[in-house]
């Protein structure tokens, strides 16, 4: 009889890195008037993303689920408190599990009531600095502008500009054929996708391996991806959404928006969500009405980022794997 | 008929795809946080060896290919087709030259090998790693220069010609490694 694998799978060394990454987020937010609060982890509610699916259970003969993201509890805390507030806590998603996934994982998510998206950029740079995260300084030797160096400062981009650079279409006005023969060439294999996952493919494949290392803001998502942020226009007169993506060294890190406040445009995305589920062979998901009624009532114009903490300090370490960074992945590896 | 969903891809599983059987080197997982989850995987497509890189998404499936590896005794090679034989069940398979392709040049007779079976029918041969085979024809031996390190041709009883160092003769017994084709050592008798 084998023994059962009981050992944990990060060294002493990462996850008393951990602890003090912890210690330099309360610092930091402590510091800025950030209040922390706790949120279930266990929801009566999941949520309709089309591509998140919940953890679920039965408890007591009632229908449970994982939280998917402390989302929907910090905005009711907004809604009635207003206060700028994080969650540093764990969130759960099925079918996730990889190098980069894991089905169980930590999430630090914040809200500033009366900022933007930009405003909230600038502040996930100044976190990167405090809990140490390096952007990389060249040295004496190197050619500046040489494209292996990282980048020294943060950069910003906006989704547009890092599309057109990695693959000369522009993702705004391409035609969706154009997309379609685009990622079939890098690979996918044949489908008959919308226009929504030849962008996710292509942005994975192309553009994130194409970007620069350190720390890089990807902002202004197409129209399609405005999950739960504000729908605008860019300068040209694209529809865009206020929504941006951070990523370390190319791993997307968080992802954060200028807030959607409106109860009514939040209930037709989420019943948009679940025609969608539905035409992908998925359940669709009951609808959150608790955080309807808190939008009604009135979620303070905030913006909103939710960071994944595992994938921070696997770019802290230089590790390849997050089952490095957890006491105990599962399945172990 | 059975499937594999892509979550299931482990390295090992043998799949069909464009109507070749496939086995999974590696398969990688990639999701955006709101979007559509990918998986990334290398294929070896068993019938000419080439890998394939080939992105699905997360909800896909694939047929299961019938594709078995077995060890076998190589039997004897009548001049179109090898044969083969099970020596749990004595069942004997025959296999032709694309089959057998460059294992050909290291089967011995009674020598075990590996020959994978699709739908039951030989589709690939492969020599065992290590084979020890004489030497039928190689320029004389050269006493003192071991420390050298020249090598000169030397053509095997399967007749396979591969290099050896200078010092070794005629009749003897070599190690070869046949994934590289190179010579390992003297085997010990």
């Amino acid at each position: 009889m084998t023994e059962p694998a009981w050992q944990p799978t990060a060294t002493i060394e990462a996850i008393a890195r951990r602890a003090e990454l912890y210690a330099d987020i309360r610092a930091y937010f402590s510091a800025q008037d950030v209040l922390e609060v706790e949120v279930p982890v266990l929801g009566q509610y999941g949520v309709t993303d089309v591509h998140i699916d919940n953890l679920q259970g039965t408890v007591g003969g009632q229908k449970v689920y994982l939280q998917s993201s402390p989302e929907y509890f910090l905005k009711r805390l907004l809604a009635a408190y207003g206060r700028a507030v994080y969650s540093l806590g764990k969130a759960f998603r099925e079918g996730e599990s990889g190098a980069r996934h894991h089905r169980e994982f930590t999430m630090l998510e914040w809200y500033r009531p009366a900022w933007d998206e930009h405003q909230l950029m600038d502040e996930v740079a100044d976190l990167m600095s405090a809990i140490g995260f390096e952007s990389g300084t060249p040295s004496a030797s190197d050619n500046l502008g040489s494209s292996d160096n990282p980048a020294t400062e943060p950069q910003r981009l906006s989704y547009r500009d890092a599309f057109f650079t990695a693959t000369g279409l522009d993702p705004h006005r391409a035609a969706d054929a154009e997309l379609r023969e685009l990622a079939a060439q890098l690979g996918l294999s044949s489908g008959s996708d919308s226009r929504s996952t030849c962008l996710d493919f292509i942005f994975s494949f192309k553009v994130e391996p194409n970007l620069s290392m350190g720390l890089v803001f990807i902002y202004d998502y197409p129209a399609a991806q405005a999950a739960l942020a504000k729908l605008s226009e860019d300068r040209d007169g694209n529809p865009i959404a206020r929504r941006f993506e951070a990523f370390l060294n190319r791993m997307e890190v968080a992802n954060g928006y200028w807030e959607l406040c409106d109860a009514d445009e939040q209930r037709q995305r989420f019943e948009a969500d679940n025609q969608t589920r539905v035409a992908l062979g998925k359940k669709p998901m009951a609808i959150d009405e608790a955080i309807l009624a808190a939008l009604s009532h009135g979620l303070p114009a905030c913006a909103g980022v939710a960071l994944g903490l595992d994938r921070v300090l696997m770019q802290l370490l230089g590790l390849s794997s997050i089952s490095e960074v957890l006491s105990f992945s599962e399945p172990p590896d | 008929m059975a499937t594999y969903s892509i979550n299931e891809f482990r390295a090992g599983i043998k799949v069909l795809l464009d109507g070749d059987p496939c086995s999974i080197v590696e398969n990688e997982f990639v999701k955006p946080g709101k979007g559509q989850a990918f998986n990334r995987v290398r294929l070896k497509n068993l019938k000419n060896g080439r890998v394939w890189e080939r992105t699905f998404r997360a909800s896909e499936t694939l047929e299961a290919a019938d594709v078995a590896e077995k060890n076998m005794q190589y039997l004897y090679n009548d001049g179109e087709y090898w044969h083969f034989m099970e020596p749990d069940t004595f069942e004997q398979h025959q296999a032709d030259e694309i089959v057998v392709g460059d294992a050909a040049q290291w089967l011995r007779d009674q020598d075990t090998c590996i020959v994978t079976l699709y739908n039951g029918s030989p589709l690939v041969v492969t020599a065992a790693n290590h084979v020890e085979l004489e030497i039928v024809e190689t320029d004389p031996g050269l006493k003192g220069d071991t420390a050298q390190g020249g090598t000169k041709p030397a053509t095997l009883s399967t007749g396979a010609v591969i290099k050896v160092p200078l010092f070794i003769n005629q009749g003897e017994v070599v190690r070869v490694d046949t994934r590289t084709g190179e010579y390992l050592c003297r085997a010990k008798d």
